[in-house]
């Protein structure tokens, strides 16, 4: 999947890891995001696209011809993700793409975050890496549901995979699940998983130029957390211009500083988070 | 670096659109501001493409260029890289093109009836 790596992301494995029984991916509960009914709906759209252009087949007669698609490159990714974000909303669930760079702080921010609101605040976590479980088993630790999903060469997360995570999680209405992404600042900036908000977490140990060199990452960022503030006194970090490069990406930007290690800031980002969590349906 | 998983999408859009027909050219449009390196795609076509319908197909890139509109000052201005700031200063743009990543046309000869 990624040119980086060279080789094919078709090896994907979701599995649940949850304080729940387990299901099995193959029983299917019902209601998920985008079910075989729903593929198949998709795959009825395609079957009218082919017959008309096998229309014009005819009328070539056999020749070689143009046929004009203007067709966008992710338009299947964007149609899944479009089909999450109704089943979401739909169920009254708050999905976050919380997105970095490997070693940035995720899972801690997510570890700490799931730990304070427990029995305040429903959270579960679908857990994206190329390879195993331990970030997963550390999301567990803190009492939350997980599904981990293994993208093999993959780099980024893509709706289809969020939707079978979010079809073993079944997301209580009312919750909030937390989508960990492939961490990685240049691919999963292009893919749409059907989220509702994007939360960029920028730690101070990687430095304050990584707006302007990454800056598709920042451009569609609703939030971005500036992390591990508690090693400032220690790094060459310039928060200033760190809050003025990612104002020049995305100006509309909601920038939030916090410790995972602390607990410094993490106040502003459960308001942030409560503001946005829908009331949970009888 | 996600290159290699947009050319894939290339090839399964075409596929599906276009089942078994023979691809001889694919045209491409990525924009300036598409986050997509046209080299890159190029660079993955041949390897994505082999031991499918798109096997020995030409790729057209038509690499459009970035087009802001400064609301503050009223300003067409096409932005200096990827990072839109109008000369004025401001931050405060709309995009109007060179975000585009788009399948524009294939060249193919026609299925083959089973």
């Amino acid at each position: 999947m990624c040119a980086t790596c060279g080789c094919s992301g078709s090896s994907v494995v979701v599995q649940l890891l949850s304080p729940r029984p387990a299901r099995a991916s193959a029983g299917h509960s019902g209601e998920h995001p985008h079910d075989h009914e729903t593929h198949e709906h998709e795959d009825h759209e395609h079957e009218h696209d082919s017959r008309e252009i096998h229309q014009h087949d005819h009328e070539g007669h056999g020749d070689e011809r143009t046929v004009h698609l203007q067709q966008k490159v992710l338009a299947k990714n964007d149609r899944l993700a479009q089909l999450n974000r109704d089943w979401l909303r739909q169920r009254g669930v708050l999905a976050i793409n919380l997105m970095s760079s490997p070693g940035a702080g995720k899972t801690t921010l997510l570890q700490r975050t799931a730990r304070e609101l427990a029995g305040k605040m429903a959270i579960s976590v679908i857990e994206g890496d190329q390879a195993g479980t331990l970030d997963a088993e550390r999301i567990r630790s803190s009492g939350c549901a997980v599904a981990q999903i293994n993208t093999g060469a993959g780099c980024h997360l893509d709706a289809e995979m969020v939707a079978e995570g979010l079809r073993l999680l079944d997301p209580p209405s009312g919750s909030v699940v937390m989508i960990e992404n492939v961490g990685n600042l240049v691919c999963p900036a292009l893919f749409d998983l059907g989220e509702q908000a994007r939360v960029v977490l920028a730690s101070v140990t990687e430095g304050d130029d990584k707006p302007l060199k990454y800056p598709h990452m920042f451009r569609r960022a609703d939030l971005v957390l500036v992390s591990k503030t508690d090693l400032l006194p220690y790094v060459d970090f310039d928060s200033k211009r760190h809050g003025a490069d990612v104002r020049k990406t995305s100006p509309r930007a909601l920038m939030l500083q916090l410790s995972a290690a602390t607990g410094a800031g993490m106040q502003e980002w459960y308001a942030w988070l409560r503001r946005r969590t829908p009331v949970p349906e009888e | 670096m996600h290159e290699l998983a947009i050319t894939e999408s290339v090839v399964d859009a075409v596929t599906e659109r276009l089942p078994g027909a023979k691809v001889t050219c694919v045209h491409l449009e990525i924009g300036a501001l598409s986050g997509v390196v046209a080299d890159s795609v190029r660079f993955c076509f041949d390897l994505v493409t082999e031991g499918t319908n798109l096997e020995g197909a030409r790729l057209e890139i038509t690499e459009t260029a970035g087009r802001c509109h400064c609301k503050v000052c009223g300003s067409d201005f096409e932005p200096d890289g990827q990072i839109a700031i109008c000369p004025c200063g401001s931050i405060e743009i709309t995009v109007l093109s060179g975000q585009e990543l788009k399948i524009s046309s294939v060249r193919c000869l026609p299925a083959e009836v089973a």
